[in-house]
């Protein structure tokens, strides 16, 4: 399945797998930072609530 | 139809891109991963670049979206300064990220491209020079707004340096004709007669270009969900603290 990539295997495969991995790390932050700051808005939303 | 204003209210924006978001982000993965595929797996090696041409599907999206990720900045920042709308300074901020990335992976793709092909993994020529500038800008507009406690200083110093910023991302574009020499070739894709890519690389390469269009649209749109609600709770936490 994999093409023959001749002489330049390594550069060609290499930028793929940098890029992909920066991409994919750079969405999981995203939605990391995401889910955490809206559990803490609810926190503390929740928190105001029962303080009045 | 609904005026575009209407999304500057946060609680719209956030509604919107309630159902919007997904669907982006499903579009997104399916395109991009589809360009991919084609480009590296399915697309012949070039009678010159060898089978170095498949780097073109990752490097010239990655370029493209570094310049237009500043410019779609440019133009947050500029509704900011003129109209103050927060929506538009928190998308801009939540877009220097994703337009950071998109400039490494433009100048590593283009490094590990350059070896083989010139011969060199780095040249001072305009069009890279004015590249890694861009980066620059990148890391210290992202700098400026962790560096400032205040929303609203940080949104108007953030804006300003936007600007000033947006004169590389031209010349990034650009350097190539302004100066016409250097190791990096004009543009790849071109609409005017005697276009140089054959259709058999630039059906995938569309395809990446958009696939990569929709990945910068999907983390803008989550990125600045998470600044509005950052913003919100910073808000809430100083009345608490006037109370």
């Amino acid at each position: 399945m994999m093409p023959d990539l001749g002489r330049y295997a390594v550069e060609v495969t290499s930028a793929y797998l940098v890029s992909l991995g920066l991409l994919v790390a750079l969405a999981l932050w995203y939605v990391a930072r995401g889910r955490r700051v809206r559990r803490d808005l609810d926190a503390f939303e929740q928190k105001r609530g029962k303080n009045g | 139809m609904s005026s575009l204003w209407e999304y500057a209210n946060p609680l719209k924006f956030m509604r919107t891109t309630d159902w919007l978001l997904p669907i982006v982000a499903v579009a997104a993965v399916v395109v991009t991963t589809t360009g991919l595929i084609w480009g590296f797996f399915f697309t012949p090696d070039d009678f010159r670049q060898g089978s170095t041409v498949k780097i073109v599907f990752l490097h010239v999206p990655a370029a493209l979206m570094a310049i237009n990720a500043w410019l779609m900045m440019l133009v947050a920042s500029l509704v900011w300064l003129i109209r103050r709308h927060h929506v538009s300074a928190l998308a801009a901020r939540a877009a220097a990220p994703v337009g950071a990335v998109m400039t490494v992976i433009g100048l590593i793709t283009g490094a590990v491209w350059g070896q083989p092909m010139w011969g060199t993994w780095w040249a001072w020529d305009p069009r890279l020079t004015s590249f890694l500038i861009l980066f620059l800008f990148y890391l210290g507009y992202i700098a400026m707004w962790s560096a400032i406690d205040d929303p609203d200083t940080g949104a108007d110093l953030t804006a300003v340096l936007c600007l000033v910023g947006s004169v590389f991302a031209v010349l990034s574009r650009y350097a190539a004709n302004f100066w016409n020499q250097g190791l990096h070739q004009g543009a790849s894709l071109s609409v005017a007669p005697g276009t140089r890519m054959d259709w058999a690389y630039k059906a995938p390469l569309y395809t990446c270009m958009v696939g990569f269009g929709l990945i910068f649209l999907a983390l803008v749109l989550t990125g600045t969900r998470t600044e509005i609600r950052a913003r919100r709770m910073k808000a809430l936490a100083a009345r608490e603290r006037m109370a």
